[in-house]
């Protein structure tokens, strides 16, 4: 059902306005109604947040929209929204459409990891030069050398490899194709970062489930998911080579870490990817939302910094039994402090 | 109603003023039927408006360009529709050509030749599979019909027609034909269920006739009913075609979406329908997002397009039997 989502994301506005209206001017007084519309993959974690909020605070209740982060940023834009959610940063030219300043708050991150399926399915570690062969169609035997080099004592079939990769547009392709224009200046010059992109091998699945579901069907194949959804699913996933030489297991806890030594700006509009520090997983994200710096009606801009807030704080605590990883101390400070910005 | 005013005219005015609601009832219903009519004709020119319009800097940019070029890239913000429409006329018409003998050979079983205990149960079956959500139907393409596909029929397939272009390479299982077949069984109930009530409405008198001049079961249903039916299937598989060409869940999780043109239905391909499902909720840039439009647009217009040859050949099928009728 999800492509009449997208079909009727430009209704979806007037809709929206509309039952706001009528909630409102019915319940104005008992309830506040905070909108916000956008990416997917927090979705579980923002849910959880909405409601265990609403016990902390009965006056507000929050009304989300996954549908996908182009439609997030897009409605904050048009201003429907109280708040938008991404999984990428905004690009310049979409932030300059902005009627006032839009703050990145970023909340927690995921990673995506490297699935496969070979006889045995020994354990694997790959790095980024190898990944960018691979998906360039450079790589196309399991015996390469560069994948054997990498993995000494295991013994690899003489069998094709079948790429598989996400064929709907995703934050989670934009992780992949960001890991691998940092490694590969091959990558970044033919195919480059978006959140889909014009693949140069391989065939697309439409996805988490999809690539998954291809991998498992086919031996040889390789694909990316979610880290949420490989643990989800008990997939076994390769160790990945990371910036600092060091091979290092996809978790909640390496993903943390990348935040930790990642460089972030005070804008908050960063890649985590390729992180250094020997700790730190190597392809992961972030995922923001969107919050204007000017709130236009005082007390809902007033209650939805209080939330802020909260998520933030009691949040973040909540995002490991989610299987997301929480924000490192040190960005949430700078992340809390940015919150106290926000005007009403 | 000439009448109806005249009779008015000489009965007295209470009668009149009972004879007026009616003919305003009348009218009322007239308005409103032509309303209902006039609406559909107007939400297709107002989808076809607000395709165009939000389309309009693709359109500009790319020109006619956007039909023949092959290349899709976000990244490069360069964009071309031809494998997506490619995709999606071979899909459908693989499709149809699966569907069509199987749903008609089905209609006309069921019409002709089946015992009546049989007939009830088969067709409550054929309408159940109209009923199965696409992405059930996707799902089982991916569990169970691809890798069946995999091991069966393709290794024979690829032995017996591996020398043509159509059958040629690996298969790894998203691929065309994949795609083709979900759609096959996709709008097989609905050529099925049209063909059986156009077989049914073949006169009793068709059927008698061939019999009388001593036809054959066969000769009495390939010429007394289906040369008969002729029109009335060729609209069936029209209507097929239409749900072919914008069939878009279960086709998206099984064609492997991968924009190429390959003669091969063992390599991936990717439909109009597909490309849009998939990349319209995270398009973030203008471009972007004016190109998927202009996707909607030129399936839309393919749509548009298929009808309207359908009825050209409608047309040209019913002056043919015309002229032989009267030669």
């Amino acid at each position: 059902m999800r492509q009449f989502g997208g079909m009727t994301k430009l209704q979806l506005p007037k809709i929206l306005g509309l039952v706001v209206a009528l909630g409102l001017s019915a319940s104005a007084s008992a309830q506040m109604m905070i909108n916000g519309a956008g990416a997917t993959f927090p979705y579980p974690i923002y849910s959880k947040w909405f409601d265990e909020y609403a016990k902390v605070d009965p006056s507000v209740r929050f009304n989300y929209q996954s549908i996908g982060s182009g439609g997030g940023q897009k409605q904050i834009l048009a201003e429907t929204v109280d708040f938008g959610a991404s999984d990428g940063p905004m690009s310049d030219e979409n932030l300059a459409k902005a009627p006032g300043k839009l703050l990145h708050i970023p909340t927690v991150a995921g990673a995506v990891v490297m699935t496969y399926n070979l006889p045995g399915n020994a354990a694997l570690k790959f790095d980024g030069e190898t990944i960018a062969d691979i998906y360039l169609g450079k790589i196309t035997k399991w015996n390469d050398p560069k994948i054997a080099a990498l993995n000494p004592g295991t013994k690899f079939p003489d069998s094709d490899i079948l790429v598989v990769h996400r064929a709907d547009g995703s934050g989670t392709t934009f992780i992949f194709t960001d890991y691998l224009s940092k490694i590969s200046p091959e990558w970044k010059q033919k195919v480059g970062n978006n959140t889909s992109v014009s693949w140069p091998t391989g065939v697309g699945g439409k996805g988490n489930e999809g690539v998954s579901g291809q991998v498992k069907q086919t031996p040889g194949a390789i694909g990316y998911v979610e880290l949420i959804y490989a643990l989800q699913n008990k997939m076994s996933f390769a160790e990945i080579k990371n910036a600092a030489g060091q091979v290092v297991k996809p978790t909640l806890e390496s993903v943390t870490a990348a935040l930790g030594t990642a460089e972030i700006p005070d804008d908050f509009r960063f890649s985590m990817t390729n992180a250094p520090g020997n700790d730190s997983y190597p392809i992961a994200g972030a995922t923001w939302l969107l919050v204007y710096q000017q709130q236009k009606d005082p007390t809902k801009g007033k209650k939805l910094v209080e939330f802020l807030k909260w998520a933030l704080t009691k949040g973040e605590g909540m995002a490991r039994d989610l299987n997301y990883a929480p924000l490192p101390d040190s960005v949430q400070q700078r992340v809390l402090k940015r919150i106290e910005d926000i005007k009403s | 109603m000439a009448e109806a005013a005249l009779i008015a005219a000489e009965v007295p005015s209470a009668q009149t003023r009972m004879a007026r609601p009616s003919r305003l009832g009348d009218q009322a219903f007239e308005w409103l039927t032509l309303a209902m009519a006039f609406t559909v004709v107007v939400l297709i020119i107002l989808t076809g408006w607000q395709l165009w319009s939000g389309s309009t800097l693709a359109i500009k940019k790319f020109g006619f360009h956007f039909l023949t070029a092959s290349t899709w890239d976000p990244v490069a913000e360069q964009f071309g529709a031809l494998p997506f429409i490619y995709g999606t006329l071979v899909s459908s018409l693989l499709a149809l050509l699966i569907a069509v003998p199987l749903g008609i050979a089905t209609a006309a079983y069921l019409t002709e030749l089946a015992p009546l205990w049989i007939r009830q149960p088969l067709i409550s079956l054929i309408e159940m599979l109209a009923a199965i959500p696409s992405v059930i139907l996707g799902l089982w393409g991916i569990f169970v019909m691809i890798p069946w596909l995999r091991n069966y029929p393709v290794p024979w397939l690829k032995r017996l027609l591996g020398w043509t272009p159509f059958f040629s390479g690996a298969m790894y299982g998203p691929s065309m034909l994949a795609g083709g077949i979900i759609i096959a069984i996709m709008i097989l109930p609905i050529i099925t269920s049209v063909s059986r009530e156009i077989l049914r409405s073949v006169p009793d008198l068709q059927r008698e006739a061939a019999y009388a001049l001593g036809a054959t079961r066969w000769e009495a249903t390939r010429i007394a009913v289906l040369s008969y039916a002729k029109k009335g299937l060729f609209g069936a598989v029209i209507l097929g075609l239409g749900r072919a060409l914008g069939e878009t869940m279960a086709v998206t999780m099984v064609i492997g979406n991968t924009p190429q043109i390959a003669l091969s239905l063992f390599k991936p391909g990717y439909t109009l329908a597909s490309v849009l499902a998939n990349e319209f909720t995270e398009a973030t840039t203008d471009m972007y997002l004016q190109a998927l439009f202009a996707i909607g647009l030129v399936l839309f217009g393919i749509t548009i397009l298929v009808n309207l040859l359908a009825q050209l050949l409608l047309r040209t099928i019913a002056t043919q039997s015309v002229t032989r009728a009267v030669q």
